[in-house]
């Protein structure tokens, strides 16, 4: 996530002949067997698992219906909601956290708030699930401090036609999470504008709008992309905070697998194999971009 | 150029505002709310209540030691193997950190539900047991690990020279085990301590894996047992789960000085 230069990769093709020249190739895999091997029971395996289930029946025939059951509308609704909410705190927490980082870095504020702006964004993207959820129910649940402070000066938010326990509360509180994380991320990459970037623009007569338009958004674009699509990931799948939130009443892919794992409620376990399988198909090709994106502004921002 | 200089700082500040008011206002909220367990007075009565729950140091001792040992576990593997790419296979370093950022595509909840269904049968029966439901945690919280572990490792690695320090200890004669107990890992103290401590911060309150495997024995569905029947309490978890988040972070910071990211993780 970091978007420091790779040095590291100069250093073992330059320096000294391997230190014991003798020792077999096969030996030198042996130091990452333990490695290899964690990760094929507990990565690997888990996820071939829940593959082959997705394809098998209950008599365990091979089959493609649980692909098919997948487009039915409450299990397509699910997924839409998951991902729409992970659109929109990406969105919204990631134009927050842009905000935030712009100010500390080039936006001119003081030095101080940078470094509190970094220790408060490390806490509060690590502050999630559960206790979350209770913070948002104690602010702006229904007899929460916030709702009940504007319902006295005249504003009845639930009666507007806001619930914390609906999508748009449900996002708001997912926010809480989302846009400390764009800080952590975004901060390195605009310290990467370069002061001769802008001072070059400004000799040949760019107004400040059309330096940001012109040279540095194209610049960041790959990087505040990709810095997206980590906060999609990070709300899309997200288990905690909504069941705390909202008890289970909201349809998100996330929950549906959780009922289905404590339960089998659709009644055809392929079929929850195939609703996992298919977070994780929509999760592999948000990475997919990620890491083109990522190179894409490594070119730009090495130093 | 000073009039837009002006308006700048007066955006920046304005933004910084909204995100400052985001951040504090529930945590006051939830501040305020728990020191009113006894009617009509502030009282730290909430936290009394807690403090005096056997159930709480019970599940908080257990999800601190399951994250003792998943730091434990995450280390050795992911130190030698660190090292050892650095040192011999450098061109393998692709394919493990692409392993190492699996959980990102993974949701937590993806992994535990595999994960029953892989060892809770033939020929493994981990879930029978509590030790193996336990080990079963363990490894799972150990998967949730890689992606910051490693990165960290790595970048501690990165900044001492490995090829040399290697050589100098074989030169003297140490052996393997000497090289990565008493050379290597203690070079790495910074690195695998700021590992370390975002381990501890994620695994703690940890619910979506712990739910599933072991239930209340852990400390995240406790809190979220107390929620369902006990709001003040619930309250005076929260500002203690967060104050926990906030002694993490600092330590981190504390060790990390100087250096830019290190806190990012994520079990929500």
């Amino acid at each position: 996530m970091s978007s420091k230069p790779n040095l590291q990769h100069v250093n073992t093709k330059r320096d000294a002949p391997q230190a014991r020249p003798a020792l077999s190739a096969w030996r030198d895999w042996l130091g990452v067997a333990p490695f290899l091997l964690f990760a094929v029971l507990f990565i690997l395996l888990p996820s071939l698992s829940l593959f082959a289930g997705s394809f098998q029946d209950s008599k365990g025939n091979f089959t493609l219906q649980n692909f098919v059951d997948l487009m039915d509308p409450s299990i397509l609704g699910a997924y839409w909601v998951t991902i729409r909410i992970s659109l929109v705190t990406a969105l919204g927490g990631g134009l927050l956290g842009f905000m935030m980082a712009y100010g500390v870095t080039v936006g001119g504020l003081p030095r101080w708030v940078r470094s509190a702006l970094s220790t408060f964004s490390g806490v509060a993207s690590n502050f999630a699930g559960v206790p979350l959820a209770f913070a948002f129910i104690t602010t702006l649940g229904r007899t929460g401090m916030i709702t009940v402070l504007l319902k006295y000066i005249g504003l009845d938010l639930y009666d507007k036609g806001f619930s914390l326990y609906s999508f748009w509360g449900l996002s708001l509180t997912y926010m809480y999470f989302q846009f400390p994380l764009m800080v952590l991320t975004i901060t390195p990459a605009l310290d990467g504008l370069r002061r001769e970037w802008r001072e070059a623009a400004e000799n040949l007569g760019a107004t400040p709008a059309e330096y940001w338009l012109k040279v540095a958004l194209p610049i960041l674009t790959p990087s505040i992309l990709g810095t997206m699509i980590l906060l999609f990931g990070n709300a899309f799948g997200a288990y905690a905070t909504a069941l705390s939130l909202t008890g289970g009443f909201i349809n998100l892919i996330t929950i549906l697998i959780g009922s289905q794992i404590k339960g089998d409620v659709l009644h055809n376990v392929g079929l929850g194999y195939a609703l996992a399988f298919g977070m994780v198909v929509v999760m592999a090709v948000m990475m997919t971009i990620y890491y083109f994106l990522r190179r894409r502004s490594e070119r730009w921002l090495k130093q | 150029m000073v009039e837009a200089m002006r308006r700048n700082t007066f955006w920046s500040w304005f933004w910084m505002a909204v995100g400052v008011l985001y951040f504090i206002l529930p945590l006051v909220a939830t501040f305020i709310f728990s020191l009113r367990a006894k009617k009509g007075v502030l009282s730290f009565l909430a936290y009394e209540r807690i403090f005096q729950d056997a159930n709480f140091w019970e599940t908080f001792t257990f999800s601190l030691t399951v994250g003792f040992v998943t730091i434990l576990v995450s280390l050795v593997l992911v130190v030698p193997t660190a090292y050892w790419i650095r040192l011999r296979l450098p061109h393998l370093r692709g394919m493990i950190e692409f392993v190492t950022m699996m959980p990102f595509v993974i949701p937590a909840i993806v992994l535990v539900f595999g994960l029953i269904r892989v060892f809770s049968g033939a020929p493994f029966f981990l879930t029978n047991t509590f030790v193996g439901t336990n080990a079963l945690l363990v490894a799972a919280y150990a998967v949730l690990a890689l992606p910051y572990m490693f990165r960290s490792v790595d970048a501690g690695l990165g900044a001492i020279d490995v090829r040399s320090l290697t050589e100098a200890a074989q030169s003297l004669g140490a052996g393997w085990p000497t090289i990565l107990f008493r050379v290597i890992f203690p070079n790495l103290r910074v690195a695998i301590l700021s590992g370390a401590f975002l381990t501890l911060a994620t695994v703690i309150g940890e619910f979506t894996i712990a739910s599933f495997l072991v239930g209340i024995k852990a400390f995240g569905p406790y809190m979220s047992l107390i929620g369902q029947n006990k709001t003040y309490e619930a309250s005076s978890l929260t500002i203690i789960s967060f104050l926990l988040t906030w002694a993490f972070m600092g330590l981190i910071q504390l060790f990390n000085r100087g250096k830019s990211d290190g806190t990012l993780a994520g079990a929500h």
